[in-house]
C-alpha cells in the first residue's frame, strides 16, 4: 500500500515535562517522527508544553505550538490549522490519554481529523489490566493465573491454587493502597484481609506472582497490510520483580534458546495481529519459567516507548521514524532500510555486539526516599554501552555513570562484611550488581547468589570472570608485569586504564594508557549497521572497542 | 572468555585463500581443517545450524557475538551429528544456562571432532569476506607458520562443481511418522533436515525417505501422493543425476515440493541455470515476499548457489512465486504446467521464524487437489 496521498498535514502531541518514569525517550520518537513526515512532504505541526525539547525547535516541525496538553489547546490549534491527521502514539501516555479526551469529546470528528497510528478501542484493550487479561484468554495466550476473591476464605482458596508467592492487589483503590507480595503462608490472612478492607467493594484480585522468572521484551513493527517484524529482544537482567526501567537489560537477548524466542516471537504477532487497527512500534514483554520454559505474556504497549528508544539505539533501526511511515499508509516491504539504504525496511537486526542499558538513580537527592525497587519505576535517566562481549558493555555502562564507578569497581561505597552483603541482596536496590560483584569477589558462591537475586547464572558467571581478572591484576606488583595477553584481556573485558590503575596502585591511568599503545593495544571503531556486517551500511553509528587486527601476507593489517 | 578456563587459552589459527591470517583462541578438538568459508548472521539456534547437512564441507563464522550461552540440548538437532567443517566466532561462553540442556557447547564441539576458534574479529573477517567474497580457508591448532597453512589449504577442494549430497544423504531407505497417517510422501534425502520431517508428520504425513541416488521406481512402491525433494550441501549444477531423477518424477504427474537444493534442481529440470553467489545468504531474517499473496515473511536462508532470476522470468511453464526484498534473487517458483513448486528459503527454519510453515501446508492442498 503506498503512502495515504490524503494526508497532507499532521499534528504530532508531545509528551509534556520529563518526569520520573517517563524521560527525555518521547522528544527522540517525537523527532524522529516529524523528519520522517516531512521527508514525505507533509506538514507538521507539533503540540508540546515543554521547550526544553529538541522536537520544539523551529527546525523540527513547521510549526510549534508550546501549549498546555489540554483538550483546549488541542482545539485552538485545529481552528488554526488546517490538520488531517492526529499522530498521538509517539508521545508516550500523555499524548495517547490526550487524544482519548478529544475523542472522548468528539473533538477529531468535529474537525474531520483522522487519528492515525493507532486504535482507541486497541489502547484500552492494552492498557486495562483486566481487560488485557480477558482479552489474552480469548486468545489462548498464558498470562498470569489470577482469580477475584470477595473474602478471606476466598482469597485463601485461590491462593492455595495458585501457590504463594502471590500478588494481591485490590479494586479501585488508588494507586494500589492495600496490595502487596505475599512470599510466606504465615502472613497471607493479614495481608487478605488488608486488601479487602482497603477496597471499597471488599474485592482483591490474587495473583501469581512470577518472581524470579526472567523478563524479556519484544520490540516490533506492524504494517496496515498486517507484515510484523520484531526489531529487538531484550533481556532483563533483573528477573521478574523489578520493573523494566530500573532493570539492567541487555541487547539481543543472551540466554534465550531459539525454540522459546520462536514461542515468544510467535506468541507476540498473535497478540499484535488481533489487536485491532495498528501501524507502527509496538512494546511485547513476556515472563519465562527457566524450569520449563513456558512462557507468560505480561503486557503490551502499542506506540513507542522508552524501550523502542532503546531498540533503536540498540540495533541502528529508526523505530519512530518507520512507525511514522507505516501511520501514513507505507507497508514495510515498500520501504528501504534507512541505515543500508539499498536493502528492505522489512527484516529483522542482527547485532555482532552486546548492549547492556543501565539506570541512573538519584536516591541521594531523594532523602529519606525508598530505594528498593519494585513495580514502581525509581530511575531518572539510563546509559547504554555498547561492546563485543557482555563484560565489556557492562563495564562501559558503569563507567559512564558519572557516579565514580571506573567498571564494575565501584568504590564510593562502604564495603560491606559477607553477611551484610547476603542480607542486603535479598532485596533489589539501585546497586545490586556492584553488591554482586563484591559477594563474587569475597568468595560467596553462584549458587548462593542465584538463590538471592534470582538472576541468570549466565550473568552471574560473567560478573565472576570480570572478578578474577581484576584478582589476576591486583596480584602483580608493578604495571611492568602485566603482560600483552593479560592487557588485551582486560581492555577486551571492558577494563579502562584509570580501573587497571588502580588495582595495580603504582600508576596512573595515563602510564597504563602508555604502556598498552607500545604494545599496539588501541581502540577500533566498529559500526551499529543493522546487519552484523552483511551489508555496507551508509549511515551508520560507531562504538569503540579492542580487536586483535588481522594481517596479510605482506605485514599490513585489516581491520573492520 | 579464556580468564574462565585457562586450559583453553590454546592458540589457534586461520589462513584465508587470499592470504588474510587471524589469530584466535581454540576451544573445540584438536587438528586441522579446510573448507569454504561462510558467515551465519543468526543470533540464536546454533545448535540447530551446526547440525544442518547444507553446511557440509564449510567453515562456519557466527556473525553474533556469542555462542554457547544455552549450551546443547540432545533434542535441538538437525541431523545425527556436526555437519561444519569448522567454526569461527567471537566469544563462546563454556558456562552455560539452561535448566533442559544436556552439556556444553565446547564439549560438544570436542565430542564430534570439530575445530573451534573463538577471540577472533569476526566483524572484520565478515567485511572481508562481504567484499572479496567467498573463499576457501584452513583452520589449525597445529600449524602457525602461513608456509605449512598455505600447503594444507591448497588441497582443499573449490565448492563449484563439488556434489557433496551423496556424503549427507541416507544410505538406506526408512520411514518416518505414523503408516495410519492420511498422505504418503516419498522423501529424496540429499542432506535433509529433521525439521521437515517433523513438519510434515505433524500434518498427517506418512514419509519414506530414499538415498540421493534413488530411481523414481523405487520411490513409486511407496505409493507416494507426492514427493518431496530436500535441502542439501553442494552445486546443483554437478548433480545431473539428480536433475533426471527430478524429470522423471514431474513425468509421473504427481505433486512435488522442493527445498533450496531441491528448489535450484527443479529451476534445472526447466534448463534454468544456476550460479554461485558471491557470498550467499545464510541467516535467521531474510525479506522475502510472496507475489501470489502479497504478503511477506521473514526467512531462514542457508544458500551459496542461487537460481538464474533473468532465465527463469522467460522460461515457459514456470511462474516465480517469491522474491528475495534485499536484492531481488529467486525466492520461489511453481510450473504451470505441472503441480510441482518450490523455494530457495527454509519454511521449517528451526532455527528461525515460523512464517513460511504455510507452505507445507499448501503442499498438502496440492495432494488433495491431485487426489480428487
Amino acid at each position: 500500500m503506498p503512502c495515504d496521498s490524503s494526508i497532507q498535514s499532521v499534528l504530532i502531541i508531545g509528551s509534556g515535562p520529563i518526569v520520573i518514569g517517563q524521560a527525555c525517550e518521547f522528544d527522540y520518537s517525537g523527532s524522529q517522527a516529524a523528519r520522517s513526515l516531512r521527508e514525505e512532504g507533509i506538514r507538521v505541526t507539533l503540540i508540546n508544553s515543554n521547550p526544553a525539547t529538541i522536537m520544539t525547535d523551529h527546525i523540527v516541525a513547521d510549526k510549534v505550538y508550546l501549549l498546555p496538553l489540554t483538550v483546549e489547546s488541542i482545539e485552538q490549534i485545529l481552528d488554526e490549522n488546517q490538520i488531517d491527521a492526529v499522530l498521538p502514539t509517539m508521545g508516550g501516555q500523555t499524548a495517547l490519554n490526550l487524544a482519548k479526551e478529544c475523542d472522548e469529546l468528539g473533538v477529531w470528528e468535529r474537525f474531520n481529523v483522522r487519528l492515525i497510528g493507532v486504535d482507541i478501542k486497541a489502547i484500552d484493550k492494552a492498557e486495562d489490566r483486566e481487560k488485557f487479561r480477558q482479552w489474552m484468554i480469548e486468545l489462548g495466550v498464558p498470562v498470569a493465573q489470577a482469580s477475584i476473591a470477595n473474602s478471606l476464605l476466598e482469597g485463601k482458596e485461590i491462593a492455595q491454587r495458585i501457590g504463594i508467592p502471590i500478588v494481591i492487589r485490590p479494586s479501585f483503590t488508588l494507586g494500589g493502597t492495600g496490595g502487596g507480595l505475599v512470599f510466606e503462608k504465615e502472613k497471607l490472612d493479614a495481608a487478605l484481609e488488608r486488601g479487602l478492607s482497603a477496597s471499597p467493594i471488599h474485592e482483591v484480585l490474587v495473583e501469581q506472582a512470577v518472581m524470579g522468572w526472567k523478563e524479556f521484551e519484544l520490540e516490533l513493527l506492524r504494517d496496515a497490510a498486517d507484515n510484523v517484524v520484531i526489531i529487538c529482544t531484550v533481556e532483563n537482567f533483573d528477573p521478574m520483580g523489578v520493573h523494566t526501567g530500573d532493570s539492567i537489560t541487555v541487547a539481543p537477548a543472551m540466554t534465550l534458546s531459539d525454540t522459546a524466542f520462536q514461542l515468544m516471537r510467535n506468541t507476540a504477532i498473535k497478540m499484535m495481529r488481533d489487536l485491532g487497527n495498528f501501524a507502527g512500534g509496538c512494546n511485547v514483554q513476556f515472563a519465562l519459567n527457566p524450569e520449563t520454559e513456558e512462557i507468560i505474556a505480561i503486557e503490551i504497549n502499542p506506540r513507542v516507548s522508552r524501550s523502542s528508544a532503546l531498540a533503536s539505539k540498540a540495533t541502528g533501526y529508526p523505530i519512530a521514524k518507520i512507525a511514522a511511515k507505516l501511520a501514513i499508509g507505507y507497508t514495510l516491504d515498500e520501504l528501504k532500510n534507512p541505515i543500508i539504504q539499498d536493502t528492505s525496511a522489512y527484516f529483522e537486526p542482527a547485532l555482532d555486539y552486546v548492549i547492556v542499558k543501565m539506570p541512573r538513580w538519584n536516591f541521594d537527592k531523594f532523602k529519606g526516599a525508598d530505594d528498593t525497587l519494585g513495580f514502581q519505576m525509581k530511575s531518572v535517566g539510563e546509559v547504554m554501552g555498547i561492546g563485543r562481549s557482555f563484560p565489556e558493555a557492562l563495564q562501559k555502562a558503569c563507567q559512564s555513570l558519572e557516579n565514580n564507578a571506573t567498571g564494575l569497581s565501584f568504590i564510593s561505597t562502604a564495603r560491606l562484611k559477607p553477611e551484610e552483603l547476603i542480607e542486603t541482596l535479598k532485596t533489589p536496590k539501585w546497586d545490586r550488581v556492584f553488591r554482586i560483584k563484591e559477594a563474587l569477589s569475597v568468595g560467596i558462591s553462584i549458587k548462593t547468589l542465584r538463590e538471592l537475586t534470582q538472576i541468570d547464572r549466565w550473568f552471574l558467571y560473567q560478573i565472576q570472570d570480570i572478578v578474577k581478572l581484576e584478582k589476576k591484576i591486583s596480584e602483580l606488583r608493578h604495571l611492568g608485569e602485566l603482560d600483552e595477553e593479560l592487557m588485551w584481556e582486560a581492555k577486551q573485558m571492558g577494563f579502562s586504564d584509570d580501573q587497571i590503575a588502580e588495582q595495580l596502585r603504582d600508576c596512573s591511568a595515563d602510564e597504563v594508557y602508555e604502556a598498552r599503545k607500545k604494545m599496539g593495544i588501541r581502540r577500533v571503531y566498529k559500526m551499529v549497521d543493522t546487519c552484523s556486517a552483511e551489508f555496507e551500511a551508509k549511515t551508520p553509528y560507531f562504538y569503540s572497542t579492542f580487536e586483535r587486527p588481522a594481517t596479510k601476507e605482506n605485514g599490513s593489517t585489516l581491520h573492520g | 572468555m579464556s580468564v574462565t578456563s585457562p586450559a583453553s587459552t590454546k592458540p589457534a589459527f586461520l589462513l584465508l585463500e587470499d592470504g588474510t591470517f587471524f589469530n584466535g583462541i581454540s576451544f573445540g578438538a584438536e587438528g586441522t581443517r579446510g573448507g569454504e568459508i561462510c558467515f551465519n548472521t543468526g543470533m540464536t539456534g546454533y545448535q540447530e545450524v551446526f547440525t544442518d547437512p547444507s553446511y557440509t564441507g564449510q567453515l562456519l563464522i557466527m556473525n553474533t557475538a556469542y555462542v554457547g550461552n544455552y549450551g546443547v540440548k540432545k533434542e535441538d538437532v538437525e541431523s545425527s551429528s556436526v555437519k561444519i567443517r569448522g567454526l569461527i566466532c567471537k566469544n563462546i561462553s563454556e558456562r552455560y544456562s539452561r535448566m533442559q540442556a544436556s552439556g556444553d557447547l565446547a564439549d560438544y564441539l570436542r565430542d564430534n571432532n570439530i575445530v573451534a576458534l573463538e577471540g577472533v574479529d569476526t566483524r572484520a573477517l565478515v567485511q572481508h569476506i562481504r567484499n572479496k567474497g567467498t573463499m576457501n580457508g584452513i583452520i589449525s591448532t597445529e600449524f602457525n607458520d602461513i608456509v605449512r597453512l598455505r600447503e594444507r589449504l591448497k588441497l582443499v577442494p573449490q565448492m563449484s562443481g563439488l556434489d557433496l549430497s551423496q556424503e549427507v544423504s541416507t544410505n538406506e531407505a526408512y520411514t518416518y511418522g505414523s503408516p495410519d497417517a492420511t498422505w504418503r510422501v516419498a522423501v529424496l534425502d540429499f542432506g535433509l533436515k529433521q525439521s521437515m520431517l517433523r513438519n510434515f508428520a505433524e500434518r498427517q504425513v506418512y514419509l519414506k525417505i530414499f538415498p540421493a541416488h534413488s530411481s523414481v521406481q523405487e520411490m513409486l512402491a511407496f505409493k507416494p501422493d507426492g514427493f518431496f525433494v530436500s535441502n542439501g550441501p553442494g552445486d546443483p549444477a554437478a548433480m545431473d543425476y539428480a536433475v533426471q531423477s527430478l524429470k522423471d518424477i514431474l513425468a509421473t504427474g504427481i505433486p512435488m515440493f522442493g527445498i533450496c537444493l531441491g528448489h535450484q534442481l527443479l529451476a534445472r529440470t526447466q534448463g534454468i541455470p544456476t550460479f554461485k553467489m558471491h557470498h550467499g545468504h545464510r541467516g535467521l531474517n531474510h525479506p522475502v515476499k510472496n507475489l501470489l499473496t502479497g504478503k511477506s515473511e521473514i526467512t531462514t536462508q542457508n544458500h551459496g548457489f542461487v537460481v538464474d532470476g533473468t532465465v527463469a522470468a522467460q522460461t515457459p511453464h514456470v511462474e516465480i512465486t517469491h522474491l528475495n526484498l534485499n536484492d531481488g534473487t529467486i525466492e520461489g517458483l511453481r510450473l504451470t504446467n505441472k503441480p510441482a513448486f518450490s523455494v530457495q528459503y527454509h519454511p521449517e527454519s528451526t532455527p528461525g521464524t515460523f512464517d513460511s510453515r504455510y507452505l507445507f501446508d499448501e503442499f498438502i492442498t496440492m495432494m488433495q487437489a491431485h487426489k480428487h
